[in-house]
């Protein structure tokens, strides 16, 4: 095969498993009018703890060495999380976390 | 119509930053391995999995097995089988756009669906399938972006990939605001840290995910006397 017919096949086949991970519980409990209980009860329960796990994945290059490893993080996340408990505005959390991070990282710890 | 429009971006807009950013980071690094905007288009538009799509341009010209490709998407997609488990009866409801919906279900597109509460005049199919197709096309556009003009863009933007975790971090506190009940939040940090720290930053949130469902149907007197999460 050449290059470029492998690199297709390469690009497809991430596509489909990518696909089948997402497909997967659809597959197992779509099926049937009502899913179980305890799988709808899962589904109802575990965004909170997803999210926690998606909060740490963000972080986990984060280290407690030197100072500009971890405060404009550690910073960051204090703004966003301040600013949306006082005025509970996405945009507005996340947009000024974000440029304040942004400071931090290119002016105050570089 | 132009109402849901308007709704669906206001709600996307944060995924938009980080889209735009990641999508443009993705096309450059794939336009320096040798491939041109055509791929970035149909790999974005195929693929739409960030991380992996990262993981995948490294493979692109070699001779690797299909059998270490596979491998490796499932082992780095495998948290994306605990996201449908919250959308199986909404998603089936949405009729021809149910393949869609599930195709799309990315760790953003799943964490604005979780965080939505349809106003009473908007039709929640609608607003699903806007939110998965216009971060999808977020996606698209940010690669392709990056793979033709990546190299022309002289201000810093180092640090704005924070949009993405301020949005997560926002979420987590809508959800934590928002139940009565903390357990599966405080579990999914714990466990999150705990295996963090055994497992390293590679290969974490399945054992993660694992513990966390483990501690949620321990739980689950407790937690289902007070009122759903959702």
């Amino acid at each position: 095969m050449t290059g470029f017919a492998y690199d297709a096949v390469i690009v497809l086949t991430v596509a489909v498993c990518t696909f089948l991970t997402r497909f997967f519980p659809f597959a197992l409990f779509g099926r049937k009018q009502q899913p179980h209980p305890l799988v709808s009860y899962i589904g109802k329960t575990l965004p909170p703890a997803v999210m926690a796990v998606l909060v740490v994945y963000c972080l986990k290059s984060m280290q407690f060495t030197s100072l500009p490893a971890f405060a404009p993080q550690c910073i960051g996340i204090a703004v966003v999380a301040a600013l949306h408990v006082w005025k509970r505005n996405f945009l507005l959390s996340i947009g000024a976390g974000t440029v304040c991070y942004m400071a931090l990282v290119q002016v105050v710890f570089r | 119509m132009k109402k849901h429009i308007q709704y669906i971006f206001i709600r996307t807009l944060p995924v938009l930053f980080a889209f735009l950013f990641l999508g443009m980071a993705f096309g450059l690094l794939l336009q320096r391995a040798g491939y041109n905007v055509l791929w970035a288009f149909f790999i974005s538009a195929s693929v739409y999995a960030g991380s992996m799509q990262f993981v995948l341009i490294p493979f692109l010209g070699t001779e690797a097995s299909i059998f270490t490709v596979i491998l490796m998407t499932l082992s780095i997609n495998c948290r994306h089988i605990f996201y449908g488990l919250s959308f199986i009866e909404k998603f089936k409801r949405m009729g021809k756009a149910y393949p869609y919906m599930i195709f799309s279900l990315t760790d953003e597109t799943y964490s604005l669906l979780c965080s939505t509460k349809i106003p009473a005049d908007l039709d929640e199919k609608k607003v699903f399938f806007g939110i998965a197709l216009f971060t999808h096309v977020y996606w698209i556009a940010g690669s392709v972006a990056g793979s033709l003009a990546g190299e022309l863009i002289t201000f810093d933007t180092t640090g704005i990939e924070f949009a993405m975790t301020a949005l997560f971090v926002v979420i987590f506190i809508e959800q934590w605001l928002s139940s009565k009940n903390h357990i599966p939040a405080v579990a999914g940090l714990l466990c999150a840290v705990v295996s963090l720290l055994i497992f390293g930053p590679g290969s974490f949130i399945l054992p993660a995910l694992i513990a966390s469902i483990a501690i949620i149907m321990a739980f689950k007197n407790s937690i289902q006397n007070k009122e759903a999460v959702i």
